[in-house]
């Protein structure tokens, strides 16, 4: 064994000692220990891909010393690598960019808190990220939940008490469904190692033992992670949790906890289930049915919002609603489009998030629209980053969202009868978020009437602008080099297989 | 076509049905207390249906008892080590529901969901 081979489990271990210690550290020790160990995972993950792409192969890592069907297992492809990777890269530039804000709404006694948090919201991601255990990703999905819900609390008002309540009711509704639907995969199976139970499936499919059940079961897997992930008619308690949490909060739980969940999702539907059985039930289309419907009726609720992080919010409801659109199409590109969506939508809706608290930081800490009036001069690096994020999100050319949405167009292409409702709700999705996006770019510009206008000065935060530039530059990068991304998708849903 | 199996799934179907109560009531009570409760009933259920699947009659304990060493004397240990996770879990979120549903009362002296929702709409933060 290479000792490359270590380094997913090293990645997990770090992070959740990291938490560990963190909670004996003062607060600056532990922010420093946060930043060092997001660092240090990804740049093992950076290694990782390297060698993953190098072989070609994925590997299998015993946790113990326990072979196949006994011991518990990690496994990596390219798939998984990249993805670590790229969850690092976005939690380190939020945190970055949501620093000060931090320092601002939390109490400096608590920040070492809020680091155990991040610290064990990474661990969990790379758990679910790296399992090959479907029990394991289990305990790690609540982990994330418990971590994620520390996010939301951290800053105390009543708004966020009651959204993490929220959040917390959702997502052990989305946690049972899923342990119930474990649970009847085991007894159906007798395994639990992801392999182990794909063979099984493929055996009762040839044998057309336990049709009904394992429908049932896949039904109640996808509901629960697609509850867990804010599916649209369960998005109830994402306005609040987005819209009132610190910064940091909102873009990491927008762009890497809801992510975690879909990506165990597809990595279900590959290695668990298995992608023909999986298209073949009829679950694939309630999935679809209800990611059309979120593209449209999110987009319509963040319309009506008058509140720009609420409304930011309301648009992650219209953009999980696509990823599953994609899930929902049952083809590789389809599929190969949703993955792209969810580092599109990752770098994209944080960039915005980070943004506009430099829009409403210039506005008197208001959040409305009116207020905002010619923030966009008051603070030219956030007017030019949440310029862009918008322009990504409606899926103006050059920028990740346009490749996604492409991606989308040419997976619902050639499919007999999705093709109508897909491309039909993603015109209509893009007019919507063209018109909430633009109307507040457009309202971010506009001149200030002179009289009520006072001097507010803007103070020079270097670290805050090199956080937008980097989001900018990830984001163009995304958006012009989507060849190389989409054959790295690729072959890592082949790894998949 | 039912009645047999349903018969020799009793267990499973008790399971499931408190599975389900439970979960009705963790999504639609308003009272914070009875939806902690309706939770600690869904785990509860997941946990029988473990214990009822894992159970087969005339089997021991898997702990080698007067030399006998074949596999068929034995129960498979895996689900119940998945029950004392599943307890684990199921413990440290029913912890971190009540210390929520403490500062919630704490703040609005009032356990009912919805109405705190109202008054955070009132108090217009």
């Amino acid at each position: 064994m290479r000792f490359v081979q270590n380094f997913p489990f090293f990645s997990i271990i770090l992070s959740m000692f990291a938490g560990i210690v963190s909670s004996v550290l003062p607060s600056r020790a532990a922010k420093w220990v946060n930043t060092v160990l997001i660092v240090t995972v990804g740049i093992l993950s950076v290694v990782l891909l390297a060698y993953l792409t190098g072989t070609g192969e994925p590997f299998v890592y015993w946790m113990g010393h326990f072979p196949a069907p006994w011991g518990n297992e990690i496994r990596a492809g390219v798939l998984e690598a990249g993805m670590a990777l790229f969850f690092c890269v976005i939690m380190l530039l939020s945190m970055a960019g949501g620093r000060k804000k931090l320092i601002g709404e939390v109490e400096y006694s608590k920040h070492s808190l809020y680091y155990i948090m991040v610290d064990l919201l990474l661990s969990s991601l790379l758990a679910l990220v790296y399992t090959n255990d479907l029990f394991t990703a289990y305990v790690f999905v609540e982990i994330n939940t418990i971590s994620a819900c520390g996010l939301i609390m951290i800053r105390q008002n009543g708004r966020t008490i009651e959204a993490a309540v929220r959040y917390m009711i959702m997502s052990l509704l989305g946690s049972g469904l899923f342990l119930m639907g474990l649970c009847t995969l085991y007894d159906l199976t007798g395994h639990l190692l992801m392999s182990n139970i794909r063979e099984s499936v493929v055996q009762l499919m040839e044998q057309g033992a336990y049709a009904v059940p394992l429908t049932v079961t896949i039904g109640l897997i996808s509901a629960g992670l697609a509850i867990k992930s804010a599916l649209y008619p369960f998005h109830t308690w994402l306005p609040d949790a987005y819209g009132y949490s610190t910064v940091s909060s909102a873009a990491m739980l927008s762009s890497l906890v809801s992510k975690g969940y879909i990506f165990l999702l597809i990595k279900i539907i590959y290695r668990v289930i298995g992608f023909e059985v999986f298209a073949r039930s009829r679950i694939i289309d309630v999935l679809f049915v209800f990611g059309v419907l979120g593209m449209i009726f999110g987009s319509v609720s963040a319309i009506r919002e008058n509140d720009i992080r609420r409304m930011i919010a309301f648009s992650s409801v219209a953009q999980i609603g696509y990823i599953y659109m994609g899930i929902g199409l049952g083809t590789q590109i389809g599929m190969t489009a949703s993955i792209f969506h969810i580092l599109s939508h990752a770098a994209t809706k944080s960039l915005l998030f980070i943004a506009a608290i430099g829009l409403t930081d210039v506005s008197r800490g208001s959040r409305r629209f009116i207020d905002l009036t010619g923030a966009g001069y008051r603070h030219r690096m956030a007017g030019v980053a949440f310029t862009v994020g918008s322009l990504s999100m409606v899926g103006v050319p050059m920028f990740s969202g346009f490749v996604s949405k492409l991606l989308f167009a040419e997976a619902s292409v050639g499919h007999v009868y999705k093709m109508l409702p897909a491309v039909v709700a993603l015109a209509v999705s893009t007019i919507l978020n063209a018109i909430y996006f633009m109307k507040t770019v457009i309202r971010i510009y506009v001149p200030e009437r002179r009289m009520d206008r006072e001097i507010i000065t803007v103070r020079k935060e270097p670290v805050y602008a090199a956080v937008l530039v980097c989001f900018i530059l990830l984001n163009i990068a995304l958006g012009m080099l989507s060849q190389p991304v989409v054959e790295w998708i690729g072959s890592g849903l082949d790894m998949f297989g | 076509m039912f009645g047999p199996n349903l018969f020799h799934n009793a267990g499973g179907c008790v399971a499931v049905i408190l599975f389900g109560i439970g979960f009705s009531n963790l999504l639609l009570q308003k009272n914070l207390i009875k939806k902690i409760i309706g939770l600690n009933i869904m785990d509860t259920a997941v946990y029988l249906y473990l214990a009822v699947k894992g159970y087969i009659a005339g089997r021991v304990a898997p702990i080698v008892t007067d030399g006998v060493q074949e596999v068929g004397a034995y129960i498979n240990p895996v689900p119940s080590g998945l029950v004392l996770t599943g307890i684990v879990v199921s413990v440290s979120v029913t912890a971190i529901m009540l210390s929520l549903t403490i500062r919630l009362y704490r703040r609005y002296h009032t356990l009912d969901l919805d109405e705190i929702s109202m008054r955070l709409k009132k108090e217009g933060l």
